[in-house]
Order: C-alpha cells, then sequence, then structure tokens
C-alpha cells in the first residue's frame, strides 16, 4: 500500500504529516506503538526471563512495590511462576503478529471480493453481496466463536475466524468506492485505452480507493487485537503456554481475588497498545477524510 | 483488600440482608420464620428426570432432592443402606435380587396429580421397565435415551423385573455381578411414580412426568427459573420425617469466584467447586467454614500402550518416573490434592496401602530410558483435556509442567489439545500418544475404576490408555463374578500391585474437594460422590 | 414508501436464506458430537454411538437433515435441544429477555451520556472539556470490555461491596415472571425493595455492555455535530443573532441526529456480541451465555436455532433502522 502512495507526487504525503503532527493525540498513539514495536521485537533480550521459565520457588510473588514483592520480578510472578514482565513484554509480540495477519488477510480477501463484486455487477455482485449479507447479520464474536469452535481452538485458527468476520467490511468499503470511481472519466480513458481488467482494478481504481481502506485497516487492527483477547478470554483464542494477553487474563481470572496483579497488567497492556492504534487512526482519518480536515 | 473495611462491609451487608428477609417474611406468609436455606451451584441441572441425565448438577437438582431409589448410599458415605426397599435378599447363584419395599412412603401432592395411593411395586416395576423395555409406551418420551442405565450394561444384564406382590419385587440377572447392588444406589435408578405416569399420558401430556417432577423425596419442586434459581419446598410428609429447613434455593452461579463472593456476602450458606486459589481467603475468614475431603476420583497421565515407545513398560516408567508430582499437586491443585499411588482412591474399599509408589528421580529416570533403547530421548505429544474437570482443575497448566520435567531427560513433548468433545473422540479412538485424563466413580466399587477403566472390555472407549493386559483383566473380571467381599478385596489388592508393574498410567492425583459454607449450617457432609443433600442441614443463627 | 419497505423486505428473504443454511452446516461442520458429549469419560461403543445418532435423526445426509429443519423453521419449529430435551424456540424466549432488558438498558446508558456529552464537546470545541471527552470515549472504545468487567467487579463488589456480584435480582424476592423483563416484573410484583434490588443487579453490567457504544454514540455526535454546525443555515442562524445554545439545540442537533440514528442501528450486533462476554462474567442467564454453553456441548439444535434468531434479531433491528432512516431522509428511498 505504501508504495502506491510513494510513487505518487511527495505532495500528498507530506501534506499528510504535517497535519498528522499537528494533532497531539495521534503523535502520542504513534509513539506508544513505536515504542511498543519496539519491546515486542527486541523482547528476547529485553525480557528480563524467558516467558515459560517456571520458578517454583516464587509462585504468585506481588509486584515490586508491594510487601512481599521482589525487583527480581518486577511486575510479580503469576501461578507457575513465571515472570509477569517478560510475558506482557513478550505477549506484544503475538498481539501485534495477529493484528498485523488479521488485517493482511481480511483486506486482500475483503478488497478482492470488493473489486469482483464492482467490476462484474448483474449476478456476481448480487450473490457477493447477499452472502456478504448473511455474515453481517450474525453478530461479530457468535460468528468467530463458531467458526473457531468448527477449526479447533487455537492462535491461528482463531485469526483466520476473526479474519473472515471482518472481510465483509473490507469489501462492502472497497465496493462502494469501486463503483464511485468507475464512473470516473479516468477510468473510461484507460478502459478505452485497452487496459486489460486486472490492470483497471489493481492499479487504476484500486489506488484511489485507498484512503477509507487505510482508516478501517487501522481500526481493524484494534478490533482485531481486543476480538482476539475475547476469544482468549472465552479459551477458544491462543492456547497456553503462549504469552497472549487475552489467553493470559482468562488463566489468571481464578485469581482475581487472590492475586490483582495476574488480572491488572494483561489487561492493561491490551488497553493501551489498542488506544495508541485508535489514537494513531484518528489522526489517519482526519488527515484522509478531506471532510473532516481543517473542519 | 483491608480486613476491617472488609468485615465491616460484611456486616453491613448482613444487617441489609437481614432486615430485607425479615420484611419479606412480614409481606408474605405472616408464619413464623422459615429457614431458607440457599446453594449456590455451579450449573443448570440438564431437566428433572434424572434417568436421562449424566450431568452432577442435574443430580444435586432431582434424584437428591426430590427422589428415592431402592438401595441408598449412607449419608457422607459409599456404604449402602435400605432406601424405598427396607430389606433384600440375593440368591445363592447371585443371579437373583428380591427387594422388600417400604409401606407409607407418600408421593408428592403438586398442581399436576394428586396421589390415590402411596408407594408400591407397580412404581418400581414402571420406572426400570421405562428404561430397559423398548416397547414400552414411556421408552421414547422424553427422547428415549438412558445414559447411565445403557451405559452401565443393564439392557444386557437384567433379564427379568417381577412384582411378587405389593410390596415385594424380583429383579433376575443373566450371570451374577458384584456391583449390581451398588448401581441401583445410583441417581439413575430414582424411582417415578406410576400413577402419574399413568395419569398423565391419559391426559395427552406424558413429558410433564419428565418435567414437572413427582418424587417421594425430602424436597418438592416449586419454581425453575434457567440459569438463574432453583426453588424447593420442604415434603411434610417425607417418609423419615420432615427436613430441618423449610425452603431450599439453588442459586445458579457458573463462575467460581463470584460464588465465593456471594458467600462472602452472606447471599449463600454454602458454595460448590472454590477456586483452588481462593481457599487460602477462605480459611482466613472467620464467617466461612471450609470442610473438605478426599474426593473419589483419580486424575493421571494415560500412555497409548499400543503405540511405540509406550508399548515398553520401562519406557513407561521411566517417564512416570520423571514427573514432579509434588509440584503439581502445589501449582495445579493449588494444595487441593493428594498424590496418587494407585489408580483408586483411598475412600474405596481394597485401597493397596503396601503398594510403593514411582519415585521422583530424574536420574533414575534418564537410566531406564537408555536401558530402553532411548539414551538421546525421544519426541511425542502429550495431549491436555481443554476443559476443568474435578479431578484436574487446570489440565493444560498440568501439562506445561510435565512437559518441562520430562525435557529434563531429553523426552521434547509437543502439547496437544482439541475440543472436549473431539478430545473424547480422538482418545478413545488411540489417537493420541499421551493423555491427560481422569475419572469421578459412580458407585463406590472398586469395579468401577479397576475394570471400567482397565479392563481389555473397555479398549477404545473409557479404557484410553488402550491397556489389555491378559494376567491384570483375569483378575478383575474374577472379581466381578464372586460374591464374598473378602475375596474381592484380596483380588483387587494384586490388581493394584500388578498395576504399578505394569505403569500404564502416570497416577497424579486425587484432588481433595472442598465445600466452603457459611458457620451458621450444621450437620453438613460431604458425599464422597460429588453430589449434594439437603435433608439433614440446619441452620443456626 | 412502499415500494421502498417492499424492496428492504424482498433483499431480507435470501439473507434469512442464507443464514439458515449458515447455521446449519456450521454447526455440522463443527468437530465432535452431541452423543460423544454425553458419554464423557466413560465413552462410547462405535455400535451404539451409531445408534444414537441415528436416533437423533443425524444419520440422513445432510441436505435430507436441511430440507426438514427449513421445513420446520417455516412453521415455526425449530426443534428440541439435545441436552435438555426441551423446545429450542421456549429456551431462547424464556432467556431472551434477560439480555433485552440488559441490551436496552445498555443502550439506554450509551444515549443518555454519550449524546449530551457528544453534543456539549461539539459546542466547545477545543476546550478541555472538549479534549477530555474525546480521551476518555476513546479509552472506552479501546476497552477490553471483560477485562473492564472484571475490574468494576473488584472494585464496586469486592472492595467497595456497593453492588451485588451477579445475578437479576436478590433471591429474597420471589415472584413469578409476567414479562421478563425484571425491572417490571419486580414492580408488578407489589414488593417491597424488589425494585431497587434488581436495579442494583442491573447497574454493573449496564455500565459494561454500554461503555463500547457510549464511546461510539459520543464520537459520532460530535463529528456529525461539527460537520453540521459548519454548514451554511446554521452560520446563518448564528449571523442572525439566535443564541448558541437554541442554534445547537433546535437546529444542528436534529440535523445531526440521523448519523446518530444509524450508529445505535449499527451497534445492535456490537451489543449483541458484547452480551456474550458481558453475560459470561456477570453470570447473567441470558440466551448469550446459553448459546456459547450450546455451541460447548454440540448442541446442534440450540446452536443453529439461536443464530438463527439472534441473525434475525439483528436483521429487523437493521430493517426498522433503515426504514426509520428513509422516513427521515427522502433521498435515500428513492435512490438506487
Amino acid at each position: 500500500m505504501a508504495a502506491e502512495i510513494a510513487t505518487r507526487p511527495p505532495h500528498p504525503f507530506v501534506e499528510g504529516w504535517h497535519y498528522f503532527k499537528q494533532n497531539k493525540g495521534a503523535l502520542a498513539g504513534l509513539i506508544v506503538f513505536v515504542a511498543f514495536v519496539l519491546i515486542a521485537a527486541f523482547s528476547p533480550w529485553l525480557a528480563p526471563y524467558s516467558p515459560d521459565a517456571q520458578d517454583r520457588a516464587a509462585v504468585l510473588v506481588p509486584p515490586f512495590w508491594q510487601e512481599g514483592g521482589s525487583t527480581a520480578h518486577l511486575l510479580g510472578t503469576d501461578a507457575v511462576g513465571r515472570d509477569l514482565l517478560s510475558r506482557i513484554m513478550h505477549g506484544g509480540r503475538w498481539s501485534l503478529f495477529i493484528g498485523l495477519v488479521v488485517i493482511v488477510i481480511s483486506m486482500s480477501g475483503g478488497i478482492l471480493l470488493g473489486l469482483c463484486a464492482a467490476f462484474a455487477r448483474g449476478f456476481v455482485d448480487t450473490l457477493i453481496m447477499r452472502v456478504l449479507d448473511v455474515l453481517l447479520a450474525i453478530p461479530s464474536l457468535l460468528l468467530a466463536l463458531v467458526v473457531v469452535a468448527i477449526l479447533g481452538p487455537g492462535l491461528f485458527n482463531a485469526m483466520f475466524a476473526v479474519a473472515l468476520v471482518y472481510m465483509p467490511h473490507y469489501a462492502r468499503l472497497t465496493r462502494g468506492s469501486a463503483m464511485s470511481e468507475l464512473q470516473k472519466d479516468y477510468v473510461t480513458a484507460s478502459r478505452v485505452a485497452g487496459a486489460s481488467v486486472w490492470r483497471l482494478m489493481f492499479r487504476t481504481v484500486l489506488p484511489n480507493c485507498a484512503p477509507p481502506l487505510i482508516v478501517q485497516a487501522t481500526l481493524g487492527f484494534s478490533t482485531a487485537v481486543l476480538d482476539m483477547a475475547a476469544l482468549g478470554f472465552l479459551g477458544m483464542g491462543a492456547q497456553p503456554p503462549t504469552p497472549e494477553w487475552g489467553t493470559m487474563l482468562a488463566d489468571a481470572r481464578e485469581f482475581i481475588l487472590r492475586a490483582w496483579w495476574v488480572v491488572t497488567f494483561p489487561g492493561l497492556a491490551i488497553l493501551i497498545s489498542v488506544l495508541a492504534v485508535n489514537l494513531m487512526g484518528d489522526g489517519l482519518r482526519d488527515v484522509l477524510d478531506p471532510k473532516l480536515k481543517r473542519s | 483488600m483491608s480486613e476491617s473495611v472488609h468485615a465491616e462491609v460484611h456486616i453491613m451487608k448482613k444487617l441489609l440482608l437481614a432486615s430485607a428477609a425479615m420484611l419479606a417474611v412480614a409481606a408474605g406468609s405472616g408464619a413464623v420464620e422459615a429457614k431458607t436455606f440457599v446453594f449456590c451451584s455451579e450449573g443448570s441441572p440438564e431437566g428433572f428426570n434424572p434417568q436421562f441425565y449424566t450431568a452432577g448438577t442435574t443430580f444435586d437438582a432431582t434424584s437428591e432432592t426430590i427422589f428415592n431409589r431402592l438401595v441408598e448410599f449412607n449419608y457422607g458415605e459409599t456404604t449402602l443402606g435400605p432406601g424405598l426397599a427396607e430389606s433384600w435378599d440375593i440368591s445363592e447363584d447371585g443371579k437373583e435380587y428380591t427387594f422388600h419395599l417400604r409401606q407409607g412412603v407418600k408421593w408428592h401432592t403438586t398442581k399436576d396429580f394428586t396421589p390415590t395411593r402411596e408407594f408400591n411395586a407397580d412404581d418400581v416395576v414402571f420406572t426400570f421397565m421405562r428404561q430397559l423395555d423398548k416397547n414400552h409406551p414411556f421408552h421414547a418420551v422424553g427422547g428415549a435415551s438412558y445414559e447411565y442405565f445403557d451405559s452401565m450394561g443393564l439392557p444386557e444384564l437384567i433379564t427379568k423385573i417381577e412384582k411378587i406382590d405389593d410390596h415385594t419385587v424380583k429383579f433376575t440377572l443373566k450371570e451374577p455381578e458384584a456391583p449390581f447392588l451398588a448401581n441401583l444406589g445410583m441417581d439413575f435408578a430414582s424411582i417415578l411414580s406410576a400413577e402419574y405416569a399413568d395419569q398423565m399420558m391419559q391426559a395427552g401430556t406424558p413429558e410433564k412426568l419428565d418435567n414437572n417432577p413427582v418424587g417421594t423425596g425430602p424436597f418438592q419442586l416449586v419454581a425453575y427459573q434457567k440459569d438463574a434459581v432453583i426453588r424447593y419446598q420442604a415434603n411434610p410428609d417425607f417418609w423419615k420425617g420432615k427436613a430441618k429447613i423449610d425452603n431450599l434455593i439453588f442459586a445458579i452461579t457458573p463462575d467460581a469466584s463470584v460464588r465465593f463472593q456471594k458467600l462472602q456476602a452472606g447471599e449463600c450458606h454454602l458454595m460448590t467447586y472454590p477456586n483452588p486459589a481462593d481457599l487460602e481467603g477462605m480459611k482466613s475468614d472467620p464467617n466461612i467454614n471450609l470442610m473438605q475431603q478426599e474426593g473419589l476420583n483419580i486424575g493421571y497421565l494415560g500412555y497409548n500402550t499400543e503405540k511405540k515407545p509406550f508399548d515398553d513398560a520401562k519406557v513407561r516408567t521411566a517417564l512416570t518416573m520423571a514427573i514432579d508430582k509434588a509440584a503439581i499437586i502445589d501449582a495445579v491443585y493449588q494444595g487441593a490434592g493428594t498424590v496418587a499411588k494407585n489408580p483408586i482412591p483411598p475412600t474405596i474399599w481394597s485401597y493397596n496401602e503396601a503398594v510403593e509408589d514411582v519415585p521422583y528421580d530424574t536420574e533414575g529416570a534418564k537410566k531406564l530410558l537408555a536401558e530402553a533403547g532411548f539414551a538421546d530421548g525421544f519426541e511425542t505429544d502429550i495431549w491436555a483435556m481443554p476443559v476443568q474437570r474435578p479431578y484436574n482443575p487446570n489440565a493444560r497448566r498440568m501439562a506445561e509442567m510435565i512437559q518441562s520435567d520430562w525435557a529434563k531427560i531429553g523426552v521434547r513433548a509437543n502439547i496437544v489439545s482439541f475440543e472436549w468433545g473431539e478430545y473424547l473422540k480422538r482418545t478413545a479412538a488411540g489417537e493420541h500418544q499421551t493423555l491427560l485424563m481422569g475419572w469421578t466413580g459412580d458407585n463406590g466399587d472398586p469395579d468401577n475404576f479397576l475394570h471400567t477403566l482397565l479392563g481389555c472390555d473397555a479398549v477404545g472407549s473409557a479404557n484410553r490408555a488402550r491397556w489389555c493386559y491378559k494376567p491384570y483383566d483375569d483378575i478383575v473380571v474374577q472379581a466381578k463374578r464372586v460374591t464374598d467381599q473378602e475375596e474381592r478385596t484380596r483380588l483387587y489388592e494384586e490388581a493394584q500391585v500388578i498395576f504399578k508393574e505394569q505403569n500404564p498410567w502416570a497416577t497424579i492425583a486425587h484432588s481433595v474437594v472442598f465445600k466452603p459454607m457459611l458457620k451458621s449450617v450444621k450437620g453438613f457432609k460431604i458425599d464422597p460422590f460429588g453430589g449434594h443433600q439437603f435433608y439433614q442441614v440446619d441452620i443456626e443463627e | 414508501m412502499l415500494r421502498f419497505f417492499l424492496s428492504r423486505i424482498a433483499v431480507l428473504i435470501p439473507t434469512f436464506l442464507g443464514v439458515t443454511l449458515v447455521a446449519f452446516l456450521f454447526i455440522r461442520l463443527l468437530p465432535g458430537d452431541p452423543v460423544e458429549m454425553m458419554a464423557g469419560e466413560r465413552g462410547t461403543s462405535p455400535e451404539r454411538h451409531a445408534e444414537l445418532m441415528a436416533r437423533f435423526g443425524f444419520d440422513r445426509p445432510w441436505w435430507e437433515q436441511y430440507a426438514s429443519f427449513l421445513g420446520n423453521v417455516l412453521q415455526g419449529d425449530l426443534g428440541n435441544s439435545i441436552v435438555t430435551k426441551a423446545p429450542v424456540l421456549s429456551e431462547f424466549l424464556t432467556l431472551f429477555p434477560a439480555t433485552l432488558e440488559l441490551s436496552i438498558c445498555a443502550i439506554l446508558f450509551a444515549i443518555l451520556f454519550g449524546l449530551p456529552a457528544g453534543v456539549l464537546a461539539a459546542s466547545r470545541r477545543g476546550t478541555i472539556f472538549d479534549h477530555g471527552v474525546m480521551a476518555a470515549t476513546l479509552t472506552g472504545y479501546s476497552m477490553p470490555i471483560f477485562w473492564w468487567g472484571l475490574l468494576l467487579i473488584i472494585l464496586f463488589s469486592g472492595i467497595l461491596g456497593w453492588t451485588p456480584v451477579s445475578g437479576r435480582i436478590d433471591l429474597l424476592y420471589f415472584f413469578e415472571p409476567v414479562t421478563g423483563f425484571m425491572l417490571i416484573d419486580s414492580l408488578l410484583s407489589d414488593q417491597d425493595g424488589a425494585f431497587m434490588s434488581a436495579f442494583s443487579h442491573l447497574v454493573l453490567p449496564t455500565i459494561v455492555l454500554g461503555t463500547i457504544p457510549l464511546a461510539v454514540i459520543a464520537r459520532q455526535t460530535r463529528s456529525a455535530m461539527l460537520e453540521v454546525l459548519s454548514e451554511d443555515y446554521v452560520r446563518t442562524a448564528r449571523a442572525k443573532g439566535l443564541p448558541t445554545r437554541r442554534v445547537v439545540g433546535l437546529h444542528a442537533f436534529r440535523n445531526a441526529l440521523i448519523p446518530v440514528v444509524t450508529t445505535i442501528g449499527l451497534q445492535t450486533g456490537v451489543l449483541l456480541a458484547g452480551a456474550i462476554l458481558t453475560e459470561t462474567i456477570f453470570s447473567w442467564p441470558g440466551v448469550g451465555k446459553w448459546l456459547i454453553d450450546s455451541i460447548f456441548r454440540r448442541d446442534y439444535p440450540s446452536v443453529q436455532g439461536g443464530l438463527l434468531l439472534i441473525a434475525s434479531v439483528v436483521m429487523i433491528v437493521n430493517l426498522l433502522v433503515d426504514l426509520t432512516y428513509g422516513l427521515i431522509d427522502p433521498r435515500i428511498r428513492h435512490g438506487r
């Protein structure tokens, strides 16, 4: 996606950055997000322990500032003595990875379906849209749950399920913008010039549908992370000992009264990362949606 | 959460509750204060006829409260005593059981049914013929699945059920079967009213028999709201005398920590399945009495003995030796378990104290594994159940610990999990290499563990280690046929010795059952079968 | 208008059929089966397994099963649960009021706080208040609600002891359900304190379920208001010297309402999905929890019936929103 934008004159990109910078929230979001990415990427070196190392002498140790805690485990340990800080740092990798994979799958699937519908029109269009309607009529989490139940619980199956659930959103968005682009003169021009359907789809029309898709993708990233955490929480997502945040929460739930830290920190990690992405998404929308710009 | 604040909240809450209770009573009948007992249960019953179902929540809500059986387990024990049958005779050949029924037992009166007669032999014949005879008019009512009756093998075992007179019933078996009597004490053998059944059949609403239950038991159903609450009132005409409490309420609360919070708030008197993590808090709470007892269960890791290298007893012993069971008891059971050395729990008769457990010895395990030809270890799978069961509160955590124990002797294990139904199906078919599994006893007979789970007949169903070992199987089959208790005890003790030599399972733990209740609760006993009975229970303020 | 109405209904029919097919096929794709689940650790022999599957009719080819399922659905019969043996429709109907009550309260809560917050933020654009609202709503929007629920339970029920932990009403109160809505039933029952008890049980679940819709509504209201405020007629009204409050209140607010109504409609699916998590956390006896349990038990009829009913609810709400939208804005009903 970035390549297409970069090949266009630098002007809009620079202008975009200019507006993005002015939005302090978006900038803060970006900084936090980059920090998360860095921590996640370098977690094997940054984290004090391996996420799976069980210190059976230090089970459910509270965070260092509480009585009984120690600086050996800054955020305390869980029920089998694994260092919480290390697990959360490693968990960041999974969450980023999940967000990315889900977006790539659902966006590419959605774009393909949307473009097909817009170009084919008629029966194919109706068929695709009706199928999407069916998927949209079932609440997202419920649909994801059923799909995971079919495929069996696990990280990859859950990612596929969440991606499938969000595919219709991208498809509808793509179809809508592609339809209106198809009316425009430049498309007719290149059609007359003899461009193939594929070229028309991906070279001519798609880049012009990109802005709303990019906004949707950033928002999709946060919903993907949230839904995956919810699936993990219901025991249908990543499986232990994977330090995925939602799964950690599910595992920690029985300690809600006894060890608040095992419940609090993974949830906080989810909240902060999702918040950061949403802040960025907000800034991006302001930049890319001309209607709201400077209003 | 500071102690004093907590205590204060607690007292405030109790005061509020007490005044609300008084208001409610004043607004209601105006009679003397009725004793209401609230039980925080973990789930809804599947329905109200215990013959159809298998879940403990169903039995608590039906057979333990509403119904009775011919023979019943003594309160808080695994031994049998008289129920609706006052006495019984067993013929010399062990094939004929004659029951002499109790007289003067009254059926509940409900809005659908007013009994015209007392309990008699017709009710017994009806109850069992409905489950046994495929042509019985009631057999197909309600879906026609009698899960327990069928899976205990009774359709093949019982050849005849006869009414001798109004108060005598005779069962004839195809072959002698020592555990038969214990089977009749199980929940599915609860006696239903034949008269009620006839009336409902004539009225064209046969399903009411199962949905609006009529029994002979200490409590009578008043109302049920799915996933929320079940209400009972004491049966004033109960044949053992009216219960000490007047109303019994099941507050259905699926989440364990929520149940604990409700108990702390005084919103219920007794709760089931506490989180192991909350036990410390319960012990230190001055208002809570925490009862405990070893459960009638076993949690184990089974080896698929048909697959290499687990067909070799040496490999099985080595792997068993590498597992640090004590650490598992701490981390998985949070102390709410005891290390298991035999496949049956110590509460069952014939438990062999003399058997010595495989020691925890990493070096020894390495040596043994090298002798078996696996000096460098090997790669394998550990299948872990996706669900929490009474015998294993957290199978995945257990699998992670065994994985790290085995890594020390060079065995690289991957943890595999499937959805529960799929897990059961695939492990019954023997797709696994090693698996975590367990069992909760049905009737307190050693046969229910040693033959049901490890006999050759059960390969392909409950024998998930697929362990068919002739010397062992001969003994447990023989123990079914003799009725002499001493002889049976001797046989079962021997079977446990053979089991330990062969190690088809690594026996991990017997979980300890905890029942937290308010201090005001008197007379409660833990049912070794995992059920809950409230007939003897009283509240003292 | 009638044509618009009919065309919307016509679109719904294939969607409905599609949902029946999806609900039916999905459940049959699930690994494991109800017979296996019922047998548990004991397991069943293959012969007995086959016999039981045949008894439930699961051995027939799938299209035969689908045809009879569809036929029954059109007659209003969704079959019986395998686990409880009770009709699926009646199980759904006893539990649905709880979900509905919770969802309605949550959306009311979201509107009650979200709408004014959005309007005020827009009219005070750039102030600390505006930034505060934006920050708070974005946090709310980013909240993993299952975690949020746990935190609220720890704080309000655990530490402060203000609200009950779970359930719909204190067990001391007992009355037959009339409407299924505990708030109404408790009033009808005439028992002292019953209404307050039902109300206090609703507070935390409402907040948890209402958080995300609240954030969305506040943000949508704000941006819709900003858009409208910048339009000519509002500027004219302002220039005419009308006080800001009147401009905001009368002109802008009414026009900003349209996208807000749509948003509320779009939140139905989100609400029902959120209800699954909320009901799980608060032991709320609604359809979300029931459906999850049914999936775990492989209770085919309950899952297919439940999916179908929930999807129907979503479709009906969307239809209603569409129709209201068409009523408000003539451009839509004459459009494509």
